[in-house]
């Protein structure tokens, strides 16, 4: 015999073995009574002192039975072999630590779903679970008592993007009396919401219901904001993340400048407005998008200035009245320490231009529903006058297209799930504004939430007309003397069953969302990741659709996935109760599963320092050793894998535990008894 | 000698995927035969290579490796370690004159009960057909390969 437990030497500790019979779930293909004998016979000399079985473990009086046992035999170690860890691990070590042991010197291993579940012959799965349990036996001996890690809650939080579900987060959490530092890369908070006219299904106009929140946040004592800025690190982890954030320059000294609008009105270069206006309209080379901007700083377009371009004009210095243009500003970065971040950098427009057959960029009356809503909007480039690209003509006839890459293969599969009620609203709106008939082709119609297909009876009866079938083709290419002029939609209509080419004046596409181009380095960035459709993955998607599997880190709104406005607000709440709670704990627990250096043995290649995904090990130049960060480190072990010293040791998972459970796993083999008789 | 050959494989899954589809494969109650003794990691990026040739050197016959699928990391992207580890440990052991397929890399998500149990009965069918490994038969071949400080501790007395 080789390298079985017979030759080990005597085990020191005093272990109680603990077989559940989970009522015939685990006795019925495991003779649970032979395994507790066979435990306290033949595993006696690895210290194993009580072997039991009873009827359910995790009852009361079955984990009294393990309390009773710590106290009068003097358990050291527990092995309790019953169903998954994930299950019933808790109820184990707590009822360990009631009697006075350390929760981590109990192991459970799973006799249940790993064993007497998946498989049938008795005899088998009786061996089967004797090994498991002499791995978890051998496993335990090696176990060393732990302590779980507390760390302090920074009670600052970061909310990135200043759209509708970063600001109903930040001003949950600032109106609980919390600081809030609120990050935006344009130069005003509202996001995509401040470029809509109305909201379904209510109609009510959207800046009435946006503008007081942002102005809220905008003068909130609690809030500091910071526009015209992006996220450039960050370090640390939950209750203690270092942020670091460049202010880009806006060339406007902010402590002067009283936003009067004086250097908008003066500045004499126009530039079109791709952002804000979604290219419909024009803004200055020192702007604020929109009038209700918050804040009311203007930002100056270096790329566009006149001044920069060639050194003359100044015409906004000039106009000035508060010396506030500064020419030199350059970017400044800017340190924060917080406890929690909530990411709601929210989604981008699917670009309708991928869609080649529908003309979008080549037809001018084909519209993207972006623009529609610039085109719609009262305070838009036509001041809400529905009108061709030539800026006058109202049209006769309007046809919406759902699903511009969503539900589409050569796309997106998603449903980008605003899309449909976003098409009713346009059907509504061009209807009321301009009387012209308003074709809907839709591939199914998707209006499940309150009041929604309300709506959607509603603009049936107001006359829109519904095709049911996936629009082929626009064209302006006639085929008969009706079609000239026209933008002809090809499509099958399949309620009908045929193709039918419907002369329209106007295209409007309703384009799907899709995650911001830059999802994934924004994940990186936050130590959290992208789903294969690149939106940001919750923690769980049903049961915490708010957390990351990176403590301390909250998503809302779009960047989670497609979403309409109540959903946003309602994750932007949800991720805010959130934060509220872990301030309130002012320090949490964390698992002590964690990695640490030994540094007598670390001979300081550096090989562990690029594995870590958590940024959690860092390197000593002076003393060249490497060491890892426990409140960083999130337990993977990989650099314990690693580390070709050894010098890296996994607490609740080392070398030693492991080595000892895949020799007590094979004792059986050593000692010859056949797995399956 | 007519019995057939059991052969008996250790698996290593990791906490947050594997395991847990081989806890819905029970909760499923889905079969698979049981020649497969599991080990629980908190992420397949933990698998030291030395575990894999401890198992083989033991009596194990076969070994396999599992994790979440890729992309699906809990850690991020630490089971793209495994998977080069994997490739390593295939091309190290046919160095030492063993068959490289005994170590076998599958990934599972948490819902993929069905096909982790699937997988282990094909790899069970794959190493019954290989034959027995014996290398923890013969003497003194357990402790080729060991870190420092298992290895203190098995330095015989």
């Amino acid at each position: 015999m080789t390298h079985g437990n017979g030759n080990k030497p005597e085990v020191q500790e005093r272990i109680g073995v603990y077989v559940c019979h989970c009522g015939s779930n685990i006795a019925g293909t495991v003779d649970v009574v032979q395994v507790a004998q066979w435990a306290a016979e033949k595993l006696k000399h690895r210290g194993v002192v009580i072997a039991r079985e009873y009827k359910f473990m995790c009852s009361s009086l079955g984990q009294e039975l393990v309390e009773k046992d710590i106290k009068e035999l003097g358990l050291t170690r527990v092995v309790v072999a019953a169903c998954s860890p994930h299950l019933h691990e808790k109820t184990f070590r707590t009822a360990c630590a009631r009697a006075g042991l350390n929760p981590y010197l109990c192991e459970m291993v799973s006799i249940r779903e790993q064993v007497s579940w998946v498989h049938t012959d008795k005899i088998a799965t009786t061996a089967k679970a004797k090994a498991v349990i002499s791995g978890g036996v051998e496993r335990v001996i090696h176990q060393v008592p732990l302590e779980p890690l507390t760390v302090p809650i920074n009670p600052a939080t970061l909310v990135v993007g200043g759209g509708i579900a970063g600001i109903q987060s930040a001003l949950e959490i600032a109106d609980a009396g919390f600081h809030v530092y609120m990050v935006e890369r344009e130069p005003s908070i509202g996001g995509h919401m401040a470029q809509f006219d109305k909201t379904f299904p209510t109609l009510d106009c959207a800046a009435c219901i946006l503008t007081p929140k942002m102005v809220s946040v905008g003068s909130h004592p609690n809030v500091t904001l910071m526009t015209w800025s992006e996220v450039e690190k960050v370090e640390g982890y939950v209750g203690n993340f270092t942020v670091t954030i460049r202010k880009k320059a806006r060339k406007i000294n902010e402590e002067l400048c009283t936003g009067c609008g004086i250097c908008q009105e003066k500045c004499p270069k126009k530039v079109i407005d791709n952002v804000y206006e979604a290219g419909l309209g024009y803004r200055k080379a020192v702007y604020t998008p929109f009038a209700q901007a918050v804040p009311r700083f203007p930002v100056m377009d270096v790329e566009n200035c006149t001044y920069f371009e060639n050194g003359k004009c100044k015409a906004c210095e000039k106009f000035c009245p508060t010396e506030a243009i500064d020419f030199n500003q350059q970017d400044e970065i800017v340190t924060i320490n917080v406890g929690n971040i909530v990411l709601a950098t929210g989604y981008d427009l699917f670009d309708a231009r991928r869609v080649t057959n529908y003309g979008y960029g080549r037809l001018p009356n084909v519209f993207t529903s972006l623009e529609m809503e610039r085109l719609t909007n009262a305070a838009g480039p036509t001041n809400g006058a529905i009108v061709l690209r030539d800026g006058k003509t109202t049209p006769n006839a309007v046809g919406i297209i759902h699903c511009v890459g969503s539900r589409d293969r050569n796309f997106n599969n998603y449903c980008s799930v605003i899309c449909c009620m976003q098409s009713l609203k346009f059907a509504h709106l061009v209807h009321e504004r301009t009387g012209a008939t308003v074709y809907n082709f839709y591939i199914d119609m998707r209006t499940p939430f309150k009041d929604y297909d309300e709506f959607y009876q509603r603009v049936m009866e107001e006359g829109t007309l519904f095709v049911r079938g996936k629009v082929a083709e626009v064209t302006d290419v006639p085929r008969i003397p009706s079609e000239e002029g026209k933008l002809i939609i090809q499509v099958e209509d399949t309620l009908v069953g045929r193709q039918r080419r419907i002369p329209v004046d106007m295209v409007i596409l309703s384009s799907g969302l899709e995650p911001r181009a830059d999802a994934k380095e924004t994940a990186k960035r936050f130590g959290i990741s992208c789903s294969i459709n690149g939106w940001f993955i919750e923690k769980h998607p049903k049961l915490d659709p708010i957390a990351t599997m990176t403590e301390g880190i909250y998503i809302a709104g779009c960047a989670q996935g497609p979403k309409d406005i109540p959903a946003s607000v309602s994750q932007g709440a949800a991720a805010a109760a959130r934060v509220l709670g872990k301030i309130e704990q002012k320090e949490m627990a964390l698992e002590p599963v964690r990695a640490s250096v030994i540094e007598e043995q670390c001979s300081g290649c550096r090989i562990c320092n690029g594995l870590c995904p958590f940024n959690a090990i860092s390197f000593h130049e002076d003393r060249m050793v490497s060491e890892i960060n426990p409140a960083l480190c999130q337990g993977c072990g990989t650099c314990v894998a690693a580390c070709p010293a050894g010098a890296i040791t996994g607490t609740g998972f080392s070398n030693d535990q492991i080595m000892a459970q895949i020799e007590g796993l094979l004792m059986l083999n050593v000692e010859k008894e056949p797995v399956a008789a | 000698m007519t019995e057939t050959f059991e052969p008996t494989i250790i698996g290593f899954t990791c906490n947050w995927c594997s395991y847990r589809a081989a806890d819905l494969a029970g909760t499923a109650r889905v079969k698979y035969p049981p020649n497969v003794r599991l080990i629980r990691l908190m992420c397949s990026g933990r698998l030291d290579p030395t575990f894999v040739f401890k198992a083989f050197a033991n009596g194990a016959d076969g070994v396999l490796i599992t994790g979440c699928h890729p992309g699906e990391c809990h850690y991020i992207e630490q089971n793209y370690k495994a998977l080069r580890r994997f490739i390593l440990m295939r091309r190290t052991l046919q160095g030492l004159g063993l068959e490289p397929v005994r170590v076998k890399l599958v990934w599972a998500s948490a819902a993929e009960g069905v096909k982790l149990a699937g997988e282990i009965t094909s790899f069970v069918e794959e190493i019954r057909a290989l034959g027995p490994l014996h290398w923890g038969k013969s003497d003194e071949s357990s402790s080729v390969i060991h870190q420092p400080s298992s290895l203190q501790e098995e330095v015989p007395a």
